[in-house]
């Protein structure tokens, strides 16, 4: 998600994101902001509160690296942790150049000050797009040594001996005549040290954390039920607790409620309408719930979107047989298809997915006159400051977040029009107050709640010649834009055509030499977002079973035929080649059982899976066994790679199973885990995660290890039963 | 008013007796180690020990269960979950981490009863417990590690 910034114009985005001033492009193609007044976001940086339980407080070396009296290094996170281990990759490129002790380095996330904590591939502070590890591989590097030289500094003038005779070594600063000291001890000379303006990194041999495995900095705490740890955790005196009755369609307006029956709900303090819904206030949350549950609401349907995901499939089949813009074309792919000897056609339906993060939505928000302070696990800081403060028509720098850590996300919590947080703040001003009010979400309201992985239809033609090589490919993609009506429309929708929706088909590195990719993106009334992998979590499907059953119609091995048209990606090609080997491909399988295979490459990282499935005698599928290869350069944590690639594979293979969204008359038919059943202990299969050494700047891993695992067993089950899963999830067709 | 013993503690509770248990910890004690993820007793964010079984807190009514002994995971510490918590953090099985004081909870309470499960009693135990950042993999090795661990 987001990787589309790279292509902004910042003079736009600037405009859009209503910033006071424009933002200027740097030599390296980032958007920087201008100045330090650039965004009026300058947030005082001082000494911070260490962890709850001590008096201890921290110096900031800089902005990045803080270190407490005790020896403790705060790395201050840019980025929200989700579960994604950004926080462990940050804290383990600082440790590796200043030279800390594991045990001793800690995580904090840093305040919402896009001016020293942007996003450097976004020019804004935020998480997403896979790019946490990439846009900080130097910055935090950096940070980590000019920390560690401002500690050899200060230990050279403490001691009065030349910096160069001056040893750093987990976490102790020693010198040759016998001296030495942690870090504690020198870290408020080490604050005031004046440092040159370009500090010298370790070449990768000197690497003692980078490439290994640094131990997660959360998993103590997530593995104790830490306190104060989620957003959902979140406590502060005098707080009110709010749940939103939000309008059962989109598009419905309030018009009345009976609120009678809430009010023998001891706990309850009073309804009252606001934009979103009706806002409940009560003393707990669940007084809050329940006497939401007896509040009687009348809509106004009149302009809501009222339509069912069956109407709506029915018109995308409708438009999947007419022609539509191109959104891509190289070569003459009606010609190429008119000489290929056999051709595969194929139409594919994907339906609308919840991401159903384990924690569901919340945020405490607290307004007072010139300041608002919100706690949650924020992800996009700065379009949260913005709209916020344009709700209380304040500066977004007197908003102040306090990002918590997120019970996943997948997606949910990026949301370009802040949508959870503006929520909580016209929530704010319906109660009128200056107190704080903890906005909790339901799982229903979770699951109902829209943003979802839009609905497609793919209807695709792809052609063999009777040599057995490619021959042409026609593919033409039915589904709502995720960016059309958001304040990124002109960033990534270039003359209707919104490059989310077919990313991952015209820019494949598959030789093939005829092409065109044709768009149609009806307009829908339902919210959609970024889902684990955007684009990909449906591009990756449809190409990568297309490409299987033209290599079967060519009588090829699915392998062999996929590297003859990856001679110019040789990245690509040997991730395939070492998971193919890895899984013994082309050896013997048990009868029932077929294996499938697929290669993609999303967010600059390679990764190829070979699905192993067995069919039950029911004719459900069960996956055992999965054998990933992965390139995503430099591999800064190799254990979190393969968490990430696992964690991956199930949250892809749980949709494809049997998670679908529909709407019955404009409502969301499912509501809670029941009739949105995600992937269980005993659906998950074995996995084997292979990382192909790089030396090549790191890139995404939250996200890639997701789109091949679809295509993957839906090419396993056609190797096992000839046919083919082309309506999802599988439920639909009786394979799960 | 229900009187209970929580975490060791004897606690007079002050609330509508329909209220779940797992909003009486979290708001009203203030122990947010157990989760709220689903409500309806389908996810396991909020499993706690009850008498020594694991039960979904947001199924269990605090008028239902005056009297009894409840463990949560801000504070239990047994020969099992120390085990189990040493093992989630060998093999690193936190992701987002949301769900793992249900699992913890739900693995230890199995560990207690079956010291050398199956993968089946695993599966078994594990089935109401949801990762949705899908750690399963490493739940799976991890328990079985807790069981060695709990040898040794
Ligand atoms: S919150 Fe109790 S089972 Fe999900
Ligand atoms: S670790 Fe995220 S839901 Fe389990």
């Amino acid at each position: 998600m987001l990787n589309f910034i790279d292509n902004i114009d910042p003079q736009t985005l600037a405009r859009e994101l209503g910033l006071e001033q424009p933002l200027a492009q740097t030599r390296r193609g980032f958007l920087k902001l201008s100045g330090g007044a650039g965004l009026g976001l300058v947030v005082g940086f001082g000494v911070t509160a260490a962890p709850a339980g001590s008096a201890e407080t921290t110096v900031p070396v800089n902005r990045f690296v803080e270190i407490d009296s005790e020896g403790l290094v705060f790395v201050i996170s840019k980025h929200l942790d989700k579960g994604q281990g950004s926080a462990t990759g940050l804290a383990t490129l600082v440790a590796d150049e200043l030279d800390a002790s594991i045990e001793q380095v800690h995580v904090r996330f840093a305040p919402a000050d896009a001016a020293r904590y942007k996003n450097l591939a976004f020019g804004m502070q935020g998480t997403g797009g896979s790019t946490a590890m990439a846009n900080s591989f130097i910055q935090y590097r950096q940070a980590g040594a000019a920390a560690r030289l401002a500690l050899v500094k200060a230990a050279a003038a403490k001691w009065q001996v030349p910096e160069s005779e001056i040893q750093v070594s987990a976490g102790q600063v020693s010198h040759s005549s016998g001296k030495s000291s942690d870090f504690g001890a020198l870290a408020s000379m080490a604050a005031t040290q004046t440092l040159p303006e370009k500090v010298e990194l370790k070449t990768p041999d000197q690497w003692v954390y980078i490439g290994k495995s640094f131990p997660r900095v959360d998993a103590k705490n997530k593995s104790s039920g830490a306190p104060r740890t989620y957003g959902m955790d979140f406590k502060i005196d005098n707080m009110v607790h709010a749940m939103v009755a939000r309008p059962p369609r989109w598009g419905a307006v309030y018009k009345s409620m009976d609120m009678t029956a809430a009010k023998s709900v001891k706990g309850f303090i009073d309804a009252r309408p606001g934009p979103t819904g009706v806002v409940v206030f009560a003393d707990n949350t669940w007084a809050a719930k329940k006497a939401r549950d007896a509040i009687t609401i009348e809509w106004d349907f009149a302009a809501s979107e009222n339509r069912s995901s069956d109407q709506l499939f029915s018109q995308y089949r409708t438009l999947a047989e007419q022609s539509g813009p191109i959104a891509h074309r190289h070569g003459d792919a009606e010609t190429a298809l008119g000489k290929a000897a056999k051709t595969v056609e194929a139409t594919y339906e994907f339906p609308f997915l919840a991401h159903a993060p384990m924690e569901p939505l919340d945020i405490t928000i607290h307004a007072e006159a010139d300041r608002v302070q919100i706690w949650t696990g924020s992800q996009l800081q700065t379009i949260d400051q913005m709209v916020v403060a344009g709700i209380f028509d304040l500066k977004p720098h007197q908003v102040h977040i306090e990002t918590l850590w997120a019970g996943g996300s997948f997606g949910r919590r990026a949301i370009y029009n802040a949508e959870y947080s503006a929520e909580a703040a016209h929530v704010s001003r319906v109660w009128g107050k200056s107190q704080p009010i903890k906005i909790v979400w339901t799982r229903e309201d979770d699951i109902k709640g829209g943003y979802y992985r839009p609905m497609y239809i793919h209807k695709v033609k792809a052609g063999v010649d009777a040599d057995g090589r490619l021959s042409g490919w026609h593919h033409r993609i039915v589904g709502q834009s995720i960016f059309t009506g958001t304040s990124f429309e002109s960033f990534v929708v270039k003359d209707g055509i919104d490059h989310s929706s077919y990313e991952g088909t015209g820019d494949t590195t598959y030789d093939i030499a005829d092409m065109t990719i044709e768009l149609h993106s009806p307009k829908v009334g339902v919210p959609t977002l970024w889902w684990r992998s955007v684009g990909h979590s449906h591009t990756a499907y449809v190409m990568e079973t297309m490409v299987d059953q033209l290599a079967q119609k060519a009588g090829r091995d699915a392998v062999e035929f996929r590297l003859e048209l990856l001679k110019n990606d040789p990245r690509k090609a040997a991730v395939l080649k070492l998971a193919a080997e890895k899984s013994g491909w082309g050896g013997v399988l048990p009868k029932g059982h077929g294996r499938g295979v697929a290669v993609h490459k999303s967010f600059n990282s390679y990764v190829a899976e070979v699905a192993e499935v067995q069919m039950q005698a029911d004719g459900t599928v069960k996956v055992v066994q999965v054998t990933a290869a992965v390139d995503c350069g430099v591999p800064i944590n190799p254990d979190n790679i393969r968490a990430q690639v696992e964690g991956g594979i199930g949250y892809g293979l749980g949709a494809i199973l049997r998670n679908e969204i529909t709407l019955t008359d404009g409502q969301v038919d499912q509501g809670n885990f029941d009739t949105y059943e995600p992937l269980r202990i005993g659906d998950m299969p074995e996995i084997e995660v292979h990382i192909v050494p790089s030396n090549e700047a790191p890139t995404g891993i939250g996200e890639p290890g997701t789109p091949p695992i679809g295509p993957a067993v839906a090419n396993a089950i056609r190797a096992a039963t000839g046919k083919n899963p082309n309506r999802l999830p599988f439920t639909k067709q009786g394979f799960a | 008013m229900t009187q209970l013993k929580i975490n060791g503690v004897n606690q007079s509770i002050d609330v509508e007796p329909d209220t779940p248990l797992l909003w009486v910890l979290r708001d009203h004690l203030d122990l947010t180690g157990t989760k709220f993820g689903c409500g309806e007793g389908l996810c396991g964010a909020c499993t706690v020990h009850l008498d020594g079984e694991a039960v979904r807190s947001c199924q269990t009514l605090i008028g239902d269960i005056a009297g009894s002994d409840v463990t949560t995971i801000d504070a239990i510490s047994t020969k099992a979950s120390q085990a189990i918590q040493a093992a989630w953090q060998e093999l690193q099985v936190p992701q987002c981490g949301y769900c793992q004081s249900g699992q913890i909870m739900s693995a230890t309470a199995l560990l207690t009863e079956t010291p050398k499960p199956s993968p089946q009693d695993i599966d078994d135990a594990m089935g109401g417990n949801v990762c949705r950042c899908a750690t399963y993999a490493r739940i799976r090795k991890a328990v079985h590690r807790a069981a060695e661990l709990m040898e040794a």
